[in-house]
C-alpha cells in the first residue's frame, strides 16, 4: 500500500465560463491531517468534491487511496468518510439510529455506542437531531462518516457558522482522530482552525495554490519581521530609535498621541534600544505590544487579489 | 442476500421517519379517511343508477382508496424525495457504499406498504360504517389494481422530483397535479355528476384508469373476476414512462 493517500497532479475544473479550480498539485500523506485554506469561492470545495467523485473534473489527474474517483466503487466508498459542507441529517431520526442507519451501509461498521462516545453525544444518543443544537449536529454527522471505520475522512468547512465554545469542542474531536490513524483531508476559511488541527496546511485563492506548508512555516512566516507596536504622546521624537527597523506611524489626529509600529528582524535588540530610550527620556510606551506575524496576516497577504 | 437484506434495512428506516412526521401521517393516512367521511355526508347513503346501481358511500370506498394509494405512493414521494434532496441527504447517500437503486427501494417499499394499509384500513371503515360490501371473490382484481397502480404512481412520483426545483414548491406543484385529478376523476365528485366530455378527457390521465379499475373490482354488481386489463395497461403505461422519466433525469445533489 501506497504510503499517499491523495494525490493529484494539474487538476482543473470550470462550471461555464467560471474556471474554479485552475491546475492544483497536491499530495497527502496517510495519516497525516491536511488542511486547504482559502476564501469562499476560492475552489476548495469543487477541489474536495472532485476527490470524494460527487464531481468530473475537466483535466488532471487523481488518485485517492489508489482509484480515481471519476470511477468510485463500493470497495473504494467503504474506506472513505464525507462530512459535507452542509450538514446533512434525517431530522426525525435519533443520533443512535441515524448511526445504526449508515452503520448498515458498511461491510465493517465500527460500533455504534463507541461512535456515540467519540464524538460526544452519551448524552444526546437517544434526542431525535432536529433537537439537536448546531454543533452537536455537525458532531452527529462526522459520526456518521466515521461508522464506516474509513481510513479517509473529507471535512468540509467543519465548523462554519459555530460560537467559539462549540468550535473549540469540534476542533478537539478532530484532533481526537489523529490517534485513530485516519487521514483527514479538511477545508476551512479559519486560520486559526488549521493552525490547530492540520499537520500541513495549503492556501487555495482563484482556483491556485499559493502556499503549502507546516502552519508555522507557512508563507515563510519565519522570515518576516516581528512588530513592535506601542503609543505615545505626538510630540515624542523617534529620530534617536530611527535605526531599529522600518517605522510606520499612525493614530487618531486630534488626541495628541500616536500610534508606532516597527517592524524588525533583529526583535530582541530593536526592543532593547527602545525600551532604553523610553526609560532615558522618562516616559511610557502605552499598549506595547510585540508581535510576530500571524497565520492570519500570512493569509491576508496570500490571498489578496 | 446482502442487496435485499439493505433493502429491508432502508425500508425500516423510511418506516420511521414517515410515521415521525406528522405532514406525512396526516396528509397520508388521515386525510383521505376523513374525506370519506365528508364525501359520504354530503352526498349521502342513496342508491344511484348511474353510478352502477351502487350506493354512493359503495362508490365512495374505491375512490378514497384511489386517493390514498396516490398520496402514500406518488405524493409522499415527490415531496419526500424532493426534501431529502434538497436536504443533501440523497447526494451523502451516494457518497456511501450503498447501491442507489437500494435507497430508492426502501422508500418505494415504504410507499407500498402505507397504500396497502390505507386500502385495508379505507376498505373496513366503508364495511363497518357504510355498510359497503367487501369484495371476498375479487381478492385478486383488487391486489392486481393494487400493485400495479401503486408502482406505477411510484414512478410517477420520483418523475416529479425532476420538475419539482425546491422543497417550497413540492407541494404546491403536486397539488396542482393531483388535486384537478381527482376532481375531474370522480374522485371528490361522484362521476353522475360530472359531464361525459369531462370524464373523457380525464381518461387520459392515470387517475381516472386506477379508479376505474377499482371500481370495477369493489362493485358489488361486477360480474366476473373484475380485472380492467385495459384501464390498468393505462396507468402502467403512464409509470413506464414516469420511470425512464426519473431513470434519465433523476437527480442527487440539492438544486438550491
Amino acid at each position: 500500500m501506497s504510503e499517499t493517500a491523495i494525490t493529484i497532479r494539474g487538476l482543473r475544473k470550470s462550471y461555464d465560463e467560471l474556471e474554479a479550480v485552475k491546475g492544483i498539485d497536491l499530495e497527502v500523506a496517510r495519516e497525516e491531517v491536511f488542511a486547504v485554506l482559502g476564501p469562499n469561492g476560492a475552489g476548495k470545495t469543487t477541489t474536495v468534491e472532485i476527490l470524494e467523485g460527487y464531481l468530473d473534473r475537466d483535466g488532471g489527474e487523481v488518485s485517492v487511496l489508489g482509484v480515481d474517483p471519476a470511477r468510485p466503487t463500493a470497495a473504494w466508498r467503504e474506506k472513505i468518510g464525507i462530512v459535507l459542507q452542509s450538514t446533512t441529517l434525517e431530522p426525525a431520526l435519533t443520533a443512535r439510529e441515524s448511526l445504526q442507519q449508515y452503520a448498515g451501509y458498511y461491510r465493517n461498521p465500527r460500533n455504534v455506542d463507541d461512535v456515540i462516545e467519540l464524538v460526544g453525544l452519551q448524552n444526546q444518543a437517544d434526542t431525535r437531531a432536529r433537537k439537536l443544537s448546531g454543533g452537536q449536529q455537525r458532531r452527529l454527522d462526522v459520526g456518521i462518516a466515521l461508522i464506516g471505520d474509513p481510513d479517509l475522512l473529507f471535512l468540509d468547512e467543519p465548523t462554519t457558522g459555530f460560537d467559539p465554545s462549540a468550535r473549540r469542542q469540534a476542533w478537539e474531536m478532530i484532533a481526537g482522530l489523529r490517534d485513530l490513524g485516519k487521514t483527514v483531508l479538511l477545508t476551512t476559511h479559519y486560520m486559526e482552525e488549521a493552525q490547530f488541527l492540520a499537520d500541513r496546511v495549503a492556501i487555495i485563492s482563484d482556483g491556485r495554490i499559493v502556499a503549502l506548508d507546516t502552519p508555522e512555516n507557512l508563507g515563510d512566516r519565519g522570515q518576516l519581521p516581528t512588530t513592535i507596536y506601542f503609543v505615545i504622546p505626538e510630540s515624542i521624537d523617534l529620530a534617536e530609535i530611527a535605526g531599529t527597523g522600518e517605522i510606520l506611524i499612525g493614530g487618531e489626529s486630534g488626541t495628541g498621541l500616536k500610534t508606532v509600529q516597527i517592524s524588525t528582524h533583529e526583535p530582541v535588540a530593536g526592543l532593547n534600544r527602545i525600551t532604553g530610550w523610553a526609560m532615558g527620556q522618562g516616559f511610557e510606551l502605552d499598549q506595547l505590544e510585540v508581535r510576530r506575524p500571524s497565520l492570519e496576516d500570512v493569509y491576508l497577504e496570500l490571498t489578496e487579489s | 442476500m446482502r442487496a435485499v437484506s439493505l433493502a429491508l434495512h432502508e425500508f425500516r428506516f423510511a418506516q420511521k421517519v414517515f410515521w415521525r412526521n406528522p405532514a406525512s401521517v396526516f396528509f397520508t393516512a388521515l386525510l383521505p379517511v376523513l374525506f370519506l367521511f365528508i364525501f359520504a355526508t354530503i352526498f349521502g347513503n342513496d342508491r344511484n343508477d348511474e353510478l352502477d346501481g351502487v350506493k354512493i358511500t359503495t362508490y365512495y370506498i374505491p375512490a378514497i382508496v384511489t386517493l390514498a394509494v396516490i398520496s402514500a405512493t406518488m405524493v409522499n414521494l415527490a415531496m419526500n424525495v424532493t426534501i431529502a434532496r434538497e436536504e443533501g441527504l440523497l447526494k451523502r447517500g451516494r457518497g456511501t457504499p450503498l447501491p442507489p437503486w437500494v435507497f430508492i427501494a426502501g422508500r418505494v417499499g415504504n410507499a407500498i406498504v402505507i397504500s396497502t394499509i390505507m386500502l385495508v384500513v379505507v376498505t373496513l371503515i366503508g364495511k363497518l360504517v357504510y355498510d359497503a360490501p367487501i369484495p371476498w371473490e375479487r381478492i385478486p382484481a383488487v391486489a392486481v389494481t393494487l400493485i400495479v397502480g401503486a408502482t406505477s404512481f411510484c414512478c410517477l412520483g420520483l418523475a416529479m422530483t425532476v420538475i419539482i426545483p425546491s422543497r417550497e414548491a413540492a407541494s404546491a406543484i403536486t397539488n396542482a397535479i393531483t388535486l384537478p385529478l381527482y376532481f375531474l376523476s370522480g374522485i371528490f365528485i361522484p362521476e353522475s355528476e360530472i359531464p361525459d366530455g369531462v370524464l373523457a378527457f380525464a381518461n387520459h390521465f392515470p387517475v381516472r384508469d386506477f379508479f376505474e379499475a377499482f371500481f370495477t373490482a369493489y362493485s358489488p354488481n361486477t360480474v366476473g373476476p373484475g380485472f380492467e386489463w385495459g384501464e390498468l395497461a393505462v396507468v402502467a403505461v403512464w409509470g413506464l414512462g414516469g420511470l425512464l422519466i426519473a431513470l434519465r433525469y433523476f437527480r442527487w445533489t440539492p438544486r438550491n
